[in-house]
């Protein structure tokens, strides 16, 4: 018996929103008279965080502290239309409707507080603390949710703002299928260690080491979420998960978690992860959709470590222990170490 | 169908309802006692959402019909930080650490790493994999869970020497 | 997690302070509490539960219904089959202008995958849905089914479904999605190497750990809310109105905390009939699938067969690359012509390669359809040409890093699909990760950049 290591690598990219466009989603934003700023939306949240980077998106547009941000999602009756979350779009295209509607709502408030400080607008800023401000003195200043009560009950204004982002629907040619499929990409970048068992056929990931290049990293932590739990899934995609196993025969389907493979907490490699940032001309602050882009790279980097390890090319996925065995037994390597 | 009264104790409260015979746990605490932290992930018994401590113990309560249970105590999520208590440590480092997205596993993970440090104050890496190894994560990878059970053992041998 | 801020630093506004901090999540302390609510955490008053019929077989004629020892069983209130649907067949993507309808919201003359919807029982309790389900005697004649997608494509072969009139999407006329650059035979024949290799996936489940589900509820101005875990509110509002023939203002979708999508999540498959039952029954109606239904009758990504050829030159530039791409997308159209559409789209990868054919067809077979899934319509041709590029690299002795930099796209190249490359940054993603993994690079792969260099 002998385990042997291999490494392998794998460079991708993934393009960001709907492919081909035509997926808009809009936003609303009003101050309330409370200090708080509601962000109305139709938008899920699956778990990736999308609640808490619109809410980083909005606080940093109008330059208010993100605590003051209510994102109220999702209700068709009172949310305006989204496409949905899907396709890596959701901060690309939300976040931009955020910003539109913001800068709006963010005007109309520095209108109000303009005319009750009593210099123009252009000289006023927020602090992110809370506050608004005449650029060059800081003492003269206001209440952000005195400026929206002012609005409401003195000026008769509304604090309010309303946004869309559209990326215009492409179609593609049907001769030479010349189309636009998306405005901006990201790029990851993966290295695989593996170690093969070669009496087994069972793989071990050692570890992944992976840069990821995602336009704008909004929230630094969440975006390691997804690299983390994208790089446990593709390793699961790899090596593990099948609903055929037989495919294309639909026997022994799984229909629970003892059949349905996936690595738990003891199968997990070491992980190192690096950001890149270029930012897309069209992005939120440059944000680029990476929920999806995580999962894919390990997945060949993974394959490539086990051809480099073993010599045996498995070319079709889930890349089980039966079939690098087989692969191995080919190639005579278990005989040679059995007669040892 | 007639109903069957019950009666145990859930986070040191005692609860008597009349139910349908059969009816699993898992549902009478989300359905009857509105104590819905508890999550049915499978109801087959494989993937740990609904963990609930039983007498102490970390039982699967989508397998457990309610009659069962008659008498026993039974600690859910919600018994660990009641009416507005501060945060157990475990839910406060799984917290700073990022350790949950969509949330769903959390209730049955953090029942789970509880238990671990109620009995074992000085964890190593593979008694925390062992102890999390009957609750699927489909969104984390793992990683920041154990990383915030480790930090949660580590604030808590803290505050025991303070 | 690193940093690496050197690459396109000129490109990076600085100054910013809300975002590019790692705030702490918003629903966290829900999560950890307890607190945050999902679809299933709220109870309705008269609460019934939906359960399906569902096709034993692969592909069949359906012969009979008879529902009458199903009705006897206490508690049952309303079974529903395909007569009750006011628009049975749809096509989710009817939305972009994707034609034909193509799939039954239950089925009426026929099934076509294992697993099908035929028949909805009502009830008051899980337990009573249940055993009526198993009291409805469905009687089918079995027809042959066809499970390869390429065996689907013959002439001959047994036709999936009748609404399309063969076995594949019609893209404008075409029977696959089609790219064209370039002229691929010439840069076969320039070519000093030529390997042509096979790929293949199997289909695999989102398996998130909150299984699809909805709950609908009568409102008292008439209109029916739907409190449910779909990822994407309006196109599960605009598609259930379309099948209940119902005015889109009378249906309300609420939401927006999901436990895991994955792209599980935007087939609208529970809704609607959950609909169709709350506005039959007059009483909130919940559908859910089981793990069971989740694992084999929710739909999966899709297998996918993969035949990469490429022309390469001996100094590592590759030439040519022909690509021909099966999706398996089952039974029912779904999300599968876009995902095929977005499959052509990212071929050949980011690199640039000068001669690019593409065919990419969309094909239907007897198995559970296929949809979206994370990475839906690139994750399979990743695997495809990422180890594509690691043979290629060893065919001609290049170090694989070294190889993929060589042929990687940069800032101002023509790709395949026509549209001009900026915004890369493939090469620089590549070095970090050289770096990162201690894989030493040549100088000339330092040196390389998204942003310099010459045109292609």
């Amino acid at each position: 018996m002998s385990k042997v290591r291999g490494r392998g690598v794998a460079a991708v990219n993934y393009p960001t929103g709907m492919n081909l466009g035509g997926d808009p989603s809009q936003a609303l934003v009003h101050a309330t008279t409370t200090g708080n700023f509601v962000v109305s939306l139709s938008s899920t949240d699956l778990g990736q965080g999308l609640k808490t980077v619109m809410a980083q998106i909005c606080a940093e547009t109008l330059g208010v502290p993100v605590e003051t941000i209510i994102i109220d999602t999702a209700d068709t009756d009172t949310g305006p239309h989204c496409m949905g979350t899907f396709a890596s779009r959701g901060t690309h295209r939300v976040g931009n409707a955020i910003i539109m509607a913001a800068t709006e709502a963010k005007k109309a408030l520095m209108d109000v507080a303009a005319d009750e400080l009593e210099v123009d607008a252009d000289d006023l800023e927020t602090d992110g603390k809370g506050n608004i401000q005449v650029k060059g003195a800081p003492t003269r200043s206001m209440p952000v949710f005195q400026a929206a009560l002012a609005a409401h009950f003195k000026h008769g204004k509304t604090v309010s703002g309303r946004g869309i982002f559209l990326v215009q629907r492409s179609y593609p040619e049907p001769e030479t299928g010349h189309m636009r499929p998306a405005t901006c990409y990201a790029h990851a970048c993966t290295v695989a260690e593996v170690e093969v068992d070669t009496e087994t056929g069972e793989v071990a990931v050692l570890s992944l080491k992976s840069a990821y290049e995602v336009g704008r990293a909004l929230n630094p932590k969440m975006v390691e979420q997804q690299i983390v739990g994208g790089a446990w899934m593709g390793m699961s995609h790899a090596l593990y998960e099948t609903t055929e196993p037989y495919y294309p025969a639909r026997d022994h389907g799984p229909v629970d978690f003892n059949e349905y493979l996936m690595p738990g907490p003891g199968d997990i490699p070491e992980f190192q992860a690096a950001i890149l940032e270029r930012p897309s001309e069209d992005g939120p602050f440059g944000a680029k959709g990476v929920g999806e882009m995580t999962a894919n790279s390990p997945i060949p980097a993974i394959a490539n470590a086990i051809f480099d390890a073993v010599g045996v090319r498995v070319d079709s996925l889930p890349i089980t222990p039966e079939k690098v065995l087989r692969g191995i037994l080919e190639k005579g390597i278990a005989s040679s170490e059995q007669r040892k | 169908m007639a109903r069957v009264p019950v009666t145990f104790t859930v986070n040191g409260d005692e609860q008597a309802e009349f139910i349908a015979p059969g009816a699993l746990l898992a549902d009478v605490l989300r359905d009857k006692l509105g104590l819905t932290a508890t999550k049915i992930g499978c109801a087959q018994g494989t993937c740990g959402a609904c963990t609930v401590l039983v007498d102490g113990e970390l039982k699967l309560s989508c397998l457990i019909p309610a009659e069962r249970v008659e008498g026993a105590s039974i600690e859910t999520l919600e018994g660990l930080a009641k009416n507005g208590a501060p945060l157990h440590p475990v839910q406060a480092a799984f917290a700073e650490n990022f350790a949950a997205q969509c949330g769903f596993c959390t209730s049955g993970m953090i029942l789970a790493a509880k238990t671990l440090l109620d009995r074992n104050q000085e964890p190593d890496r593979a008694a925390v994999v062992d102890a999390i190894s009957g609750n699927i994560c489909r969104c984390t990878g793992y990683e920041p869970i154990i990383a915030a059970i480790l930090a949660a053992a580590a604030e808590m041998r803290g505050r025991k020497s303070a | 997690m690193e940093h690496v801020k050197q690459f396109f630093a000129s490109e990076r506004p600085e100054g910013l302070k809300a975002v590019g901090v790692s705030e702490p999540r918003s629903d966290i302390h829900g999560h950890v509490s307890g607190q945050t609510r999902y679809y299933a955490d709220r109870t309705f008053p008269g609460m019934l539960y939906l359960m399906m019929v569902r096709s034993p077989h692969h592909h069949a004629r359906i012969l009979s219904v008879d529902t009458s020892q199903a009705e006897k069983v206490p508690g049952v209130v309303r079974i529903l089959t395909h007569k009750d649907v006011p628009k049975n067949v749809y096509t989710i993507l009817c939305l972009i202008q994707v034609e034909p309808d193509d799939e039954p919201c239950l089925a009426a003359d026929k099934v076509r995958y294992k697993g099908e919807q035929v028949v909805a029982v009502i009830a008051d309790s899980v337990a009573a849905a249940r055993e009526a389900v198993a009291r409805v005697k469905v009687a089918y004649e079995e027809l042959p089914a066809v499970f390869d997608v390429e065996e689907a494509l013959k002439p001959g072969a047994p036709l999936v479904n009748e609404f399309h009139g063969q076995n594949w999407f019609v893209y404008e006329g075409h029977h696959c999605r089609r790219v064209r650059h370039g002229d691929i035979d010439k840069g076969f024949a320039e070519a000093d190497f030529v390997i042509e290799e096979r790929y293949q996936s199997s289909p695999i489940e989102h398996a998130p750990v909150e299984t699809t589900g909805c709950i609908v509820v009568p409102e008292a101005n008439g209109r029916y809310t739907c409190h449910s875990n779909t990822q994407a509110l309006f196109f599960t509002l605009d598609n259930s109105a379309l099948i209940l023939n119902q005015p889109f203002q009378k249906l309300r979708l609420v939401g927006g905390t999901v436990g895991g999508g994955f792209g599980g999540k935007v087939d609208v498959i529970v809704e609607p009939i959950a609909f169709l039952a709350a506005m039959l029954t007059g009483r909130p109606v919940k559908y859910a699938f089981s793990r069971e239904e989740e694992m084999q009758v929710s739909s999966p990504r899709a297998a996918e067969r993969i035949y990469v050829k490429d022309g390469v030159m001996r100094n590592g530039r590759i030439v040519a690359r022909q690509v021909r791409l099966y999706v398996d997308a089952g039974a029912y159209s779904r999300h599968s012509p876009y995902g095929t559409t977005k499959a052509a789209a990212h071929m050949p990868g980011p690199y640039t390669i000068p001669n690019v054919h593409v065919d990419c067809h969309c094909v239907y077979t007897n198995r559970t359809p296929s949809s979206a899934m994370r990475g839906f319509g690139v994750t399979i041709g990743d695997f495809a040409l990422e180890v594509q590029m690691d043979k290629l690299a060893r065919l001609v002795g290049i170090d694989p890093i070294e190889f993929r930099i060589r042929n990687a796209y940069r800032d101002g190249d023509m790709k395949a699909h026509g549209e001009t490359t900026k915004g890369a940054a493939l090469i620089e993603t590549i070095q970090a990760a050289s770096t990162l993994a201690g894989w030493p690079l040549s100088d000339e792969a330092r040196r390389a950049s998204s942003t310099a260099g010459v045109v292609r």
